[in-house]
């Protein structure tokens, strides 16, 4: 694992479905602007800097890295542009702490971002002739058939993923950064709207953001202002066309958290994991990912789910800041995840914060549930 | 830091057309080259890079995993950059000392796009894209900049570079067949057609060893023993452009001039684009420059920097140098620049 390295800035903006008042560079820098702040420092004192971001498609820039430079103070420093898929935020802050890790720098800005209102995701995310043949719309169409085939494995009744639908939105009510604020947000009015893809229906689904995230990480020796610690980073891919491999608990997933796992001393995640930042994008992913990453065994998720161990004030909270379903500026998805867990272990969560959380699971997945980031960040030094 | 060494390096034959095969199908080979070159069925970490914007498609790098078979799952993360910045963030996790050996690969058909217009997509889309300007615009206007200060981009240095780059390239098997440039013909000026580097589809893998793994491995592996990169002002207008001060600045942090430089292999897409490398990377006069053909002979996009790095470690690994420099850029008018030197002995 090298160096250690510590989370000592976070910076978000508020999400929302467009930033009309800001070009991609003033989103980026002031997500970046807030990080510096946070951990009581300039671009100056930055030795690089690591940005993220979905396919260029979405925003219409092509290696936008290029012209992002100035706004981000990387201008005389290295910069590296992080694309690992849906998982984009979460690799781009492992490649920033790899490179306090490695000792090559002492302190470096992560930024990830994305202006979905630039376009429209769900014919972006549409891969079409010649490269595959269409046969699905947007990334619900390609997850439907895996929430189909989890609900027929595990025996999980229908109303679950409402219950996340409505369990995530009412921790965003308690995120002043999150996009969806929705007052009174009750299984029926989840139940109302329109099915998408069966069984995914218009609440059970992530927003389109504009958004962007930032952090600011540092070595020992540069710590300053409060700091998360890292314990343990991994990642994990494996082949999207493998005959035979499990696209509803994927391998990757499983040795991704055991290596995770290992790295921070966890044995038992439910027990030891104070709190969880969990890529869901659509309400079923949390039982699914509830098994995937141990904290449930096999079959078992929904019960935690239906039981309310995910909640705020449940023994596991899963998302208090609202998660992928309440925000979802694609490539930052990942580093809010990432960061909120750091929050919540330096206890600077605010109103979602989760009493006494000492150590926090970031995760991100990504492309067909093949690529997968997570990071354990904990209040004491490893 | 620890000892990082190119102990394999494999290219495919690159073509100035589309060969019929897509991207994966024209990386496996190189990945088996290089399996079979190191010995190594697996690897600690995989990094690669390749671009979107080439196939004008999502996640085109997704593909390239099942060209690699990651099964069991594999440590891996990927840039949108050339696949030289791939190396680095390779570089970077075998510092971290857990891990001894890193496959990194890139991969680019230049023949699914017109690069030359696509590269504008990567300006400031709201005050410099919609001014249309185009890649060899762009690179024309620090030719004109270099020429203006007097640095080695005149006529008769740009056709003497170009010719040498091409003579070179019809010696190197990978590199494409292009007779000696002719015409007087300007595409944008000063600039003619032949400065500009050939679109080229191709791939390339290297894989690194640290330590003791890398002696094993390879009888006289390419140590690493400085890497570093800088990036500058997206805005022509902010840079002298007849200069690269990004590439000084990472020269100078990769220790290039710490010894004499038997190899360099530069990152050229254009000819004009030599003589301001190789001062601001102070190369001596007796230093050999892209004697594979450099990208004025072969420049499959998001690859040609890594080829760099492999080319420069090939020269080490097979005796023929004993300190050889390599580098890499991105953004307009070598906005982003990585230095690499590899030596035959570790003198850190």
């Amino acid at each position: 694992m090298g160096n250690r390295c510590a989370v000592i800035g976070v910076g978000q903006t508020r999400y929302q479905t467009k930033r009309r008042d800001v070009s991609i560079a003033g989103l980026v820098r002031e997500a970046a602007l807030r990080a510096l702040e946070d951990a009581g420092l300039t671009f100056a004192d930055i030795d690089a800097v690591v940005i993220g971001k979905a396919p260029d498609l979405f925003e219409g820039v092509m290696m936008p890295e290029a012209y992002l430079a100035d706004a981000l103070g990387a201008a005389g420093k290295p910069m590296m542009r992080v694309h690992t898929a849906g998982s984009v935020g979460g690799s781009t802050a492992l490649v920033g702490a790899s490179l306090v890790q490695g000792g090559v720098h002492g302190r470096v800005l992560v930024v990830a971002f994305e202006k979905q209102s630039e376009s429209n995701a769900t014919w972006a995310l549409s891969t079409h002739l010649p490269f595959s043949a269409s046969l699905v719309v947007g990334a619900g169409g390609y997850f439907a058939p895996h929430i189909r085939e989890y609900m027929r494995r595990s025996g999980a009744p229908d109303h679950i993923g409402t219950l996340v639908a409505v369990k995530d939105r009412q921790n965003a009510l308690r995120n002043p950064y999150a996009h969806l604020r929705i007052p009174g947000i009750s299984r029926e009015m989840v139940e109302a709207t329109p099915m998408l893809w069966e069984p995914i229906r218009y609440l059970e689904t992530c927003p389109s953001s504009d958004g962007a995230c930032a952090i600011v990480l540092a070595a020992e020796d540069k710590v300053t202002g409060t700091p998360a610690w890292v314990h343990g980073t991994a990642m994990r891919s494996e082949p999207i066309f493998r005959a035979g491999r499990d696209t509803v608990s994927p391998q990757a997933g499983k040795d991704c958290a055991a290596d995770v796992y290992r790295q921070a001393g966890i044995a038992d995640p439910r027990r030891d994991i104070d709190v969880a930042e969990v890529y869901v994008p659509f309400s079923w992913y949390e039982p699914m990912w509830l098994e995937n990453l141990g904290f449930a065994a096999e079959g078992e998720g929904w019960k935690l789910t239906e039981a309310g161990c995910t909640a705020l004030d449940g023994d596991i909270p899963w998302n208090a800041s609202g998660g992928v379903l309440s925000s979802n500026p694609i490539g930052a998805s990942g580093l809010i995840r990432f960061a909120e867990a750091a929050l919540q272990v330096r206890g600077m969560a605010g109103e979602h914060q989760v009493d006494g959380a000492r150590l926090a699971l970031g995760h991100a997945y990504g492309g067909g549930a093949q690529f997968f980031a997570m990071w354990i960040v904990g209040s004491r030094k490893p | 830091m620890r000892d990082v060494a190119v102990v394999a390096f494999a290219q495919t034959v690159h073509t100035g057309h589309d060969a019929g095969q897509n991207e994966a199908e024209m990386l496996r080979p190189v990945l088996d080259e290089v399996r079979r070159a190191s010995g190594l069925g697996s690897f600690g970490f995989t990094c690669s890079g390749s671009c979107d914007y080439l196939a004008g498609a999502p996640f085109s790098f997704v593909s390239a995993l099942d060209a690699l078979g990651a099964w069991p799952p594999i440590s891996e993360s990927h840039v949108e950059m050339d696949g030289a910045f791939a190396l680095y963030e390779a570089w970077v996790r075998l510092q971290h000392g857990d891990v001894d050996s890193a496959l990194v690969y890139g991969f680019g058909k230049s023949s699914m796009t017109d690069v030359r217009e696509v590269m504008t997509l990567q300006l400031d889309p709201y005050y410099l894209a919609p001014l249309g300007l185009d890649q060899v615009s762009f690179a024309a206007l620090q030719a004109s900049a270099a020429r203006s200060r007097g640095s080695g981009a005149d006529r008769a240095a740009l056709d003497e570079i170009v010719r040498r780059s091409r003579a070179d390239g019809r010696a190197n098997p990978y590199a494409l067949d292009l007779p000696d440039p002719s015409g007087e013909e300007d595409e944008v000026g000063p600039l003619r057609p032949y400065d500009v580097a050939p679109p080229t589809d191709g791939a390339a893998a290297v894989v690194l060893a640290a330590g003791d793994l890398a002696r094993e491995l390879a009888e006289r592996p390419a140590w690493i023993t400085g890497i570093a990169h800088r990036i500058e002002p997206h805005y022509l207008g902010m840079r002298d452009l007849s200069r690269s001060v990004s590439a000084a600045d990472a020269a100078r942090a990769a220790g290039v001039g710490k010894g004499p430089v038997d190899v360099a292999e530069l990152h050229t897409q254009f000819s004009h684009e030599e003589p301001i490398l190789r001062e601001a990377l102070g190369l001596p006069d007796g230093t050999v420059v892209n004697p594979s053909g450099g990208p004025l002979a072969a420049n499959p996009i998001m690859v040609t920097g890594l080829i760099r790095v492999g080319e420069a470690a090939r020269r080490i690994l097979d005796g023929s140098a004993n300190r050889a420099v390599a580098h890499a850029t991105s953004g307009p008018c070598l906005q982003h620049n990585l230095v690499a030197v590899l030596e035959a002995v570790e003198t850190r």
